[in-house]
């Protein structure tokens, strides 16, 4: 029982960075269609922010605390960057789109090691987030992931209440559910595509500073998330948060359960089976706006 | 070209979406050979009846084209039986000649011992379709560089030599000048003497002109269905089209705003 | 029939009436048959003349990138689907060849090397076994990658995943495939791959001229693909690929099914992969999951990118070209080329959509009086939906 629930809350800490790398994406790519490689190399940004803001702010609490808005700001400014010099003039190319911001990957990986270096550089974890909590039954659970939890939550919440709350959050919205439809009654289209690249963005540079605290950070940190966060987006369905939020702790558990039965490669192949099954059931994804489509 | 002449035959169809319901239990019958028009205003359910028909959407119900029913088969499968249809917008190859778009859409039954060969002259299905849509200049022409009526036609060629005995027609005059939508009645005429067409239109005056029979849609319901004489007179259709009743043999004449 | 529907061009269409194609058939198949036989003397006559043993060899494995090249320009630039994964059957048919010549270097009954180094095993694997037979193995190389692509595409096309949804699965089974190959170390060499193979049924590869006979095998079956590749391009069922890849729903309203139709050039693209990865072991001695996971599955794209994703001979010549650009630059100026190359994904695919060979294409439409490039050359915008 204690070795099952503490394998329940691996697989629910690994679906809280899962989900934290992929709401952003999520909200990208439901938007506009269109798959942005570099979003990896966002969080890179948002984990290389934290890194330079502790040479600053040098107490590890407050550096945390400074790297949040800070990363999410450098991040979404990135994003915008990228969205207005290329992608916007390929909307009507997802799939080339996908190996322009690849491309965009690979520059902003070398501009990492040209500027902090190739090895791996690790950042002081504040010490509130070093230990270990003890809950009743035996069980261990590390602050720093127990943070990373609250962090996504939060990011969800947030993200949920600004989407149905604010104005933008109405013209995302609407922009997402029938884009034409959307121009026609006045919204500025592009205008909010850029917002959401820069809130999509923005959230990467946060999964970087809570990536920092579950190891060290380093230029090609990005390739190897980008990948699973793209599957949660893909599982999850687009236009709707609640899928990759489902998708996201199901297959950290579904992962987490298979590490433990049998070996961490094994479980990642068990994840792919898994997903190209599940697209059998439901090939686009667990929750679909469905609306009468041509072709 | 005197093969067998089949009708459709469309029983409690329902299409749902969401909870919404597009399509609420349409019955209707199509004559081997006529040239129904199917109105009624936006959100009627004329394309989703379409979709439902050719199999891209779920539904219940039946549907039957001669003896086979056609509901729960893929979209793929269905086109085999002779059931084709073109779409709002058109959707030839752009990226292809004229001839090869008829040459693809003659060529579902062929065994891969044939597809994996290249094509030599043009096939005499093919031939007699550019003929027919009056394409025959053009055959060597991108598909996409013809202009907007000419391309409905090469979709109705496409459908010609697909040899269906269903045509679905979804707005094929929209956007055409007059000529071409005389053009376009005509060959619907043509077409029909030996196969049966359903045309879901918006334009009245084509309408009178070429229409057979007519069923009005609204909400997902057939609201009335005769001839167009007839389906004019029902004070039922004035009422959804122009809000009250008016007097008989004055509405509809407009195309719904 | 008499003619209905008069045509209007004349008074609406301000386009000029297209004339015919100069080339008639005839004249096309002397025109290949002319190139191949040029394609033939450069690589067979004029490279070994020129060419070191050392660039050769070079050449050889640059080769072997093309024949993937040529596949992914069939399934992408032809098909519209966006392999990513590429390197998996690559890797497959690699591993497939390796773990033949492995036990034929370490002799009847012995385990290969790196297996007594590990020492995890006391006999050889059983799933090992059956690759120390060249008349399971060779064939393997090939049908191995193609019932993986077969599995996988059936699966997916069936159920209409495709576009971006496609090209994150099949990127997604490269990552799977590395995990997998360096989580079982004992059995497939993990990180370090398969590796010091030294000879190719009974030759040994150390010696210039048998890697000179590699690089003769190496270069012929490109061609032999390339034949191929350009028939099926010219084929009935070329011309339904490109449909496909323009308006899949409405190949399917016309009768056809489009999974089968993309199954199958996704199938042979993976079968070329795996040919290539089989031929890659011989000419460069290794085999590792540095070689097939997502960073070199995607650079197998960009070459067919750079020189025309939708012609038959620019993946092969763009190919070769990015291979050689990078070992000219890697070497010296390894931060260089990785700019580089990241500017290649950005410039070609975001403002040269249909390569070098589009440029081409231009040039020859202005010195030829107004014959058009061949209809497919001229790649618009993709119309594959992202869902």
């Amino acid at each position: 029982m204690t070795v099952l629930i503490g394998q329940l809350f691996t697989g629910v800490s690994i679906g809280a960075v899962l989900l934290l790398i992929a709401l952003g994406l999520a909200l990208t790519f439901g938007q506009m269609g269109v798959i942005n490689m570099a979003h990896g190399e966002f969080i890179m940004a948002g984990a290389y922010t934290t890194y330079v803001l502790q040479q600053v702010v040098t107490v590890a609490g407050w550096s945390l605390l400074v790297a949040l808005p800070v990363a999410f700001l450098v991040a979404g400014t990135m994003g915008v960057l990228l969205e207005i010099l290329l992608i916007r003039r390929l909307y009507a190319r997802p799939l080339d789109t996908l190996l322009v911001t690849w491309g965009v990957s690979l520059i902003l990986q070398q501009l990492a090691r040209d500027v902090f270096g190739s090895p791996n550089v690790q950042t002081r974890a504040p010490e509130l987030l070093t230990g270990n909590i003890a809950l009743p039954g035996g069980i261990t659970v590390a602050n720093n992931r127990l943070f990373i939890l609250a962090l996504a939550g939060g990011a969800v919440v947030a993200l949920t209440v600004a989407l149905r709350v604010t104005p933008l959050g109405r013209r995302i919205r609407a922009v997402v559910q029938n884009r034409d439809l959307a121009a026609v009654s006045g919204i500025a289209t592009a205008r909010v595509d850029r917002m959401t690249f820069f809130i999509g963005s923005g959230l990467a540079g946060i999964a970087g500073v809570a990536l920092t605290l579950l190891g060290p950070i380093g230029p090609t940190m990005g390739t190897n998330l980008i990948i699973d966060a793209f599957l949660v987006v893909v599982v999850g369905g687009i236009g709707q948060l609640k899928g990759t939020v489902i998708v996201a702790f199901g297959l950290g558990v579904l992962q987490a359960t298979g590490e433990y039965l049998t070996t961490l490669s094994v479980a990642k192949v068990m994840v792919f089976v898994a997903i190209v099954a599940f697209l059998q059931w439901r090939p686009q994804g667990m929750f679909t706006l469905r609306t009468r489509s041509l072709a | 070209m005197t093969e067998q002449l089949y009708g459709l035959s469309i029983r409690d169809l329902r299409v749902s979406f969401d909870g919404f319901t597009a399509v609420d239990g349409v019955s209707l019958d199509v004559a081997p050979g006529d040239i129904r028009f199917l109105i009624g205003p936006n959100g009627a359910g004329k394309t989703t009846l379409v979709d439902a028909v050719t199999g891209l959407v779920k539904a219940t119900g039946s549907v039957r084209f001669g003896d086979r029913e056609l509901l729960g088969r893929p979209v793929h499968r269905i086109s085999r039986l002779g059931v084709g249809r073109t779409f709002q917008t058109s959707t030839v190859f752009e990226e292809l000649t004229v001839l090869q778009n008829l040459d693809i859409a003659a060529g579902a039954r062929r065994s891969w011992a044939t597809l994996l060969r290249r094509r030599h002259g043009v096939p005499d299905e093919v031939a007699e379709a550019l003929e027919v849509i009056g394409l025959a200049g053009r055959a060597d022409q991108l598909a996409g560089t013809l202009a907007h009526g000419q391309k409905q036609w090469l979709e109705i060629g496409m459908l010609l030599v697909q040899d269906v005995r269903l045509l679905l027609l979804d707005e094929p005059v929209a956007g055409m000048s007059h000529e071409e939508r005389d053009a376009t009645g005509q060959l619907l005429e043509q077409v029909s003497q030996d196969r049966t067409v359903v045309v879901i239109e918006h334009d009245m005056d084509f309408l009178r002109r070429f229409a057979r029979t007519v069923t009005v849609l609204h909400a997902g319901r057939v609201l009335s269905e005769g001839t167009v004489a007839q389906v004019q007179a029902d004070p039922r259709v004035q009422e959804v089209y122009l809000g009250h009743p008016v007097d008989a043999g004055s509405a509809p004449t407009a195309t719904e705003a | 029939m008499t003619t209905v529907a008069r045509d209007p061009a004349t008074d609406v269409d301000p386009t000029p009436p297209v004339e015919k194609p100069a080339a008639g058939p005839s004249r096309h198949r002397f025109r290949a048959a002319a190139g191949f036989a040029l394609g033939a003397a450069l690589l067979f006559a004029v490279a070994p003349l020129v060419l070191s043993d050392f660039r050769l060899s070079l050449l050889a494995k640059y080769l072997c990138v093309a024949m993937v090249a040529v596949g992914i320009g069939l399934a992408w630039g032809r098909g519209g689907m966006l392999a990513l994964g590429q390197g998996v059957f690559f890797g497959l048919g690699g591993y497939a060849m390796a773990m033949h010549l492995k036990l034929a270097d370490a002799g009847p009954g012995n385990m290969p090397d790196f297996m007594m180094l590990y020492g995890q095993l006391d006999e050889l694997p059983l799933w090992w076994r059956p690759f120390a037979s060249p008349w399971f193995a060779l064939p393997a190389t090939v049908l191995l990658p193609m019932a993986v692509a077969f599995v996988l595409g059936s699966l997916v096309f069936r159920r209409r995943v495709r576009g971006a949804y496609f090209a994150i699965l099949s990127q997604a089974l490269a990552a799977a495939m590395v995990i997998l190959l360096i989580g079982q170390q004992g059995t497939t060499g993990g990180t370090n791959g398969l590796t010091d193979i030294q000879g190719f049924f009974g030759y040994d590869l150390d010696d210039p001229v048998n890697q000179r006979m590699v690089y003769f095998i190496i270069a012929g079956i490109l061609l032999a693909l390339l034949a191929l590749t350009r028939h099926l391009m010219q084929s009935r069922y070329g011309e339904l690929l490109v449909a496909v890849r323009d308006g899949e729903e409405r190949v399917r309203f016309l009768g056809y099914d489009p999974a089968t139709v993309k199954l199958v050039a996704y199938v042979v693209a993976a079968g070329m992969a795996g040919l290539a990865g089989a031929l890659f072991v011989p000419a460069v001695g290794i085999i590792s999951p540095a070689l097939i996971g997502i960073v070199p599955s995607i650079e197998f794209v960009i070459g067919v990118a750079v020189g025309g994703r939708a012609t038959l001979l620019g993946p092969v010549l763009g190919a070769v070209a990015v291979a050689w650009a990078r070992t000219a630059l890697s070497e010296r100026f390894p931060g260089t080329w990785t700019y580089l190359q990241g500017l290649l994904f950005v410039v070609v695919v975001a403002f040269l959509p249909g390569g070098l060979a589009s440029l081409v294409g231009l040039a020859r439409r202005r010195t030829d009086g107004g014959r058009r490039p061949g209809p497919l050359v001229r790649l618009r915008r993709s119309r594959v939906e992202a869902g």
